[in-house]
């Protein structure tokens, strides 16, 4: 498939973060386009679209919003349908490999701005938040500068545009948790709080921010949404499969000749993006690569060809995350990068949950034992066993990410783990493997 | 973040720490005072929100752009100012990696050492940068100059290895360069980052990530906002696109344009008044219809995103895990995202 810029389309204009290059380029029509429609007929739209969450989950964004409790015609409104209704926006990009919406943040905040502003009305929401992780100043700085400049212009505030239509919009810098990227533990962070997620039911639709009804959507995702409107749900459909449509930001990173951000239709392969990327690099061959980030199952060569969109990945026995595409080669090992992702999992476990606080912990210590030489014929069932007391058993989904690079490496590379066992622990096994003596790094 | 029940190994692998905030008589005679101007701006932050308490996390970080790490006089700050007991507070900072329990050096310096940078040689950085301070992870080197850090992933992978320095970033680093970096830093030297705006210290970021600007007026703020920054790996797809002239499919017009277009404003508003036309009666009853509370609960029990962010449906990554390696796992089974109702985790019922 070509390449398709549309989210990236002003990525390449001279400034494109100021709010003039963003007007000269179509910037904000969307929104004038939005608010001479009613909220229902956009949720409509977003629906007939196809939009899918951008965040790694893929949940229907049209659906989302409906979820949202509104007063009924001609009652008087109770529970959460009486309350005021929040959209947050989870900016709190943090998935090792993941690195698409610091770069939207940076090139074009105003295209998450006016996507913000557009879902909002479309929830009838008046307080926004976008919740911005805390090292990304960068990202940051340039968003809090597209913020004011569209309350300047009249885009933020009260009476936005003339409609009648009022909307508050804060940026919140986070302060380094990975856990916050949850959107309930986000939520708990955004209060105040430690951000520790919480259990579901409630859905943060019904009791979200302050109790009350809330959308949690990613910055891609929203981004999306301008385009949506101004382009239509056809339009939008016109791109990739079916059932998962839409641009996508794909983000190659690791061992290929040109790492970066493309952006393709949902259902582009790898071989494609590596095509794209000029490859792996001169001399070496793919060895194992993630689709969307470090909580993704590992694939690898064999698996090129599937389509990246949310169902050919999940069928192909991964997930399509963040399309955060990290390239390893024949010289990377695969249980080292695998204790590192363990190693990032057990600091950001927030320990609330038993299994995942105390099962990442153990994981590491088998790992490092296995990379160190000192593992045993039976770490390599401790593993899996670990994994199986860890994944479903945690109020959150990070416990379960833990457990995916574990269980697909064991899948696919059995055999490099053994060959890093002592001899006599190796013949326990029925085997005898000698690992090929590879380069510790480029 | 969270404290494990640390054994020293634990915290070597994992990097965690559970020292004690420093109140030393030492450190806190040197602290410059929080003075009524800090407690003026905490209040202008607890303005911002709907609920005072949201405040905390940046008033947290005004804290530190004074003081340049969460003191016991921050703590107690932000406690009078929310109504919160101090343990409230020190137990929100404690859990951020952000705040700093011991005065942080006067720039902070940290290494990404997650998978793919520490592949592409993020991990020998940090050993070189440890050598050359002589300090490990979460510590100062005795010139004050520089507090050096460990960091997981930077949500900069196209750009591996990175540094940053007070968060600002220098993008694609090796052990020369970074070290380079570092020796600059400790003669006073301000290298410029890679991604635009200037540098400044630690006390500077910790103000920009409180909501206030760090710049003494507004032509330097803009000119951190404008400055140039080298943007290849972002823009690398828009310039392979422009080569190949490949472009995304036109637009063949707006969208289908409202019935209603010329009274939005009486919809928008959550006061329980009902669609003005005909139409929109007829649809917000379609809505009120198909959106009752059954439904919706229905609806929300199915949601694949329980856990959401982490691309993680439940149910489904067991079945792969159930898998006997070196078999192919059941596709039949692994359906659409949205399709398998998530089963209710042990424990949870």
């Amino acid at each position: 498939m070509p390449l398709t810029p549309v989210l990236t389309s002003r990525w390449g204009a001279d400034q494109p973060w100021r709010l003039s290059t963003y007007e000269s380029l179509e910037g904000y029509a969307a929104l004038r386009t939005a608010l001479s429609m009613t909220p229902d007929e956009l949720v409509t739209l977003v629906k007939d679209s196809g939009l899918r969450g951008r965040g790694g989950a893929g949940f229907p964004t049209g659906m989302k919003w409906s979820f949202i409790p509104q007063p009924k015609p001609g009652e008087t409104p109770t529970g959460p349908a009486a309350k005021p209704k929040y959209l947050v926006v989870n900016a709190d990009e943090g998935e090792p490999g993941t690195c698409k919406d610091l770069p939207l943040m940076m090139t074009d905040p105003h295209s998450l701005v006016e996507g913000v502003i557009i879902s909002a009305y479309a929830i009838r929401c008046h307080y926004a938040v976008i919740y911005v992780r805390g090292e990304a100043v960068h990202a940051h700085r340039r968003l809090v500068a597209a913020v004011q400049e569209a309350y300047a212009a009249g885009y933020l505030g009260t009476d936005v545009l003339g409609s009648g239509y009022d909307l508050e919009l804060v940026v919140h810098a986070g302060a380094g948790a990975y856990i916050c990227g949850e959107e309930t533990a986000l939520l708990d962070s955004l209060e105040g709080y430690r951000g520790q997620p919480r259990l579901k039911p409630p859905f943060p639709a019904v009791a979200g921010l302050y109790g009350a009804p809330t959308v949690i959507n990613n910055v891609e995702t929203l981004a999306s949404v301008p385009f949506v409107v101004r382009g239509g749900a056809e339009w939008f459909k016109a791109f990739g499969p079916e059932k998962s449509p839409g641009p996508k930001i794909y983000s190659l990173s690791g061992r290929v000749v040109r790492p970066g951000q493309y952006e393709a239709p949902m259902g582009t392969t790898m071989r494609e993006l590596l095509e794209m990327a000029g490859g792996v690099r001169p001399g070496h061959e793919l060895k194992f690569w993630t689709p969307g980030g470090s909580s993704t199952p590992y694939f690898t060569a064999e698996h090129l060809d599937v389509p990246l969109d949310f169902d050919s990945v999940a069928a192909a026995g991964s997930m399509l995350g963040t399309t955060a595409l990290m390239v390893f080669d024949e010289t990377d090992s695969i249980v080292e990068a695998t204790l590192r992702f363990t190693e990032f999992y057990a600091h950001e476990s927030c320990g609330k949950c038993t299994p995942c606080r105390e099962g990442t912990y153990w994981l590491v210590q088998i790992l490092e034992r296995i990379v160190e030489g000192r593992g045993t014929a039976a770490d390599l069932d401790l593993l899996t066993d670990t994994c199986d007391n860890i994944l479903g058993r945690s109020f959150c989904a990070l416990g379960d990410g833990a457990t995916s690079c574990i269980a697909s490496s064991l899948k696919y590379f059995r055999d490099e783990y053994i060959a890093l066992l002592p001899p006599e622990e190796q013949g326990r096994l029925g085997r005898s493997l000698r690992l090929e003596p590879v380069g510790a790094a480029s | 973040m969270s404290s494990l029940p640390g054994s020293p190994e634990g915290a070597a692998t994992t990097g965690l720490v559970d020292t004690p905030v420093d109140a030393s008589p030492e450190t806190l005679a040197q602290l410059p005072p929080l003075t009524e101007q800090t407690r003026l701006e905490a209040r202008e932050i607890m303005a911002r929100y709907p609920q005072a308490r949201s405040a905390l996390l940046p008033m947290l970080h005004l804290v530190q752009s004074v003081q340049g790490y969460v003191s016991p006089e921050g703590v107690a700050l932000c406690a009078e100012e929310l109504g919160l007991t101090k343990a409230e507070v020190g137990a929100v900072a404690t859990f951020y990696t952000m705040y700093k329990r011991r005065p942080t050096g006067r720039h902070l310096v940290s290494v990404c050492t997650n998978t793919l940078c520490s592949v592409l040689g993020g991990q020998r950085i940090m050993d070189a940068l440890s050598a050359d301070l002589g300090v490990h992870h979460d510590e100062t080197a005795a010139d004050g100059s520089v507090t050096l850090e460990h960091a997981e992933c930077l949500a900069a992978c196209d750009y591996a290895p990175v540094v940053t320095v007070d968060y600002e970033f220098y993008d694609q680093q090796d052990v020369e360069s970074a070290r380079e970096l570092v020796a600059a830093l400790r003669r006073g030297e301000k290298p410029h980052p890679t991604r635009g705006a200037p540098l400044s210290d630690f006390r500077g970021i910790s103000r920009q990530l409180a909501g206030f600007s760090q710049w003494a007026d507004d032509g330097s703020a803009a000119a951190a906002v404008d400055a140039p920054w080298q943007a290849g790996p972002t823009l690398i797809g828009v310039h392979l696109a422009e080569e190949r002239g490949e472009t995304a499919p036109p637009m063949s017009g707006p969208a289908a344009p409202s019935a209603a277009a010329e009274e939005p404003r009486e919809t928008v508003r959550p006061s329980g008044r009902t669609g003005q036309t005909p139409g929109e009666e007829a649809a917000d009853a379609r809505v009120a219809a198909a959106d009752n509370p059954a439904e919706r609960a229905g609806a929300e029990q199915a949601h694949p995103d329980r856990g959401a962010e982490y691309g993680q449906p439940r149910g489904r990554q067991r079945a792969g895990t159930d898998t006997p390696a070196g078999t192919e796992p059941g596709t039949s089974e692994q359906g659409p995202a949205t399709s398998p109702p998530s089963p209710t985790p042990p424990g949870k019922a």
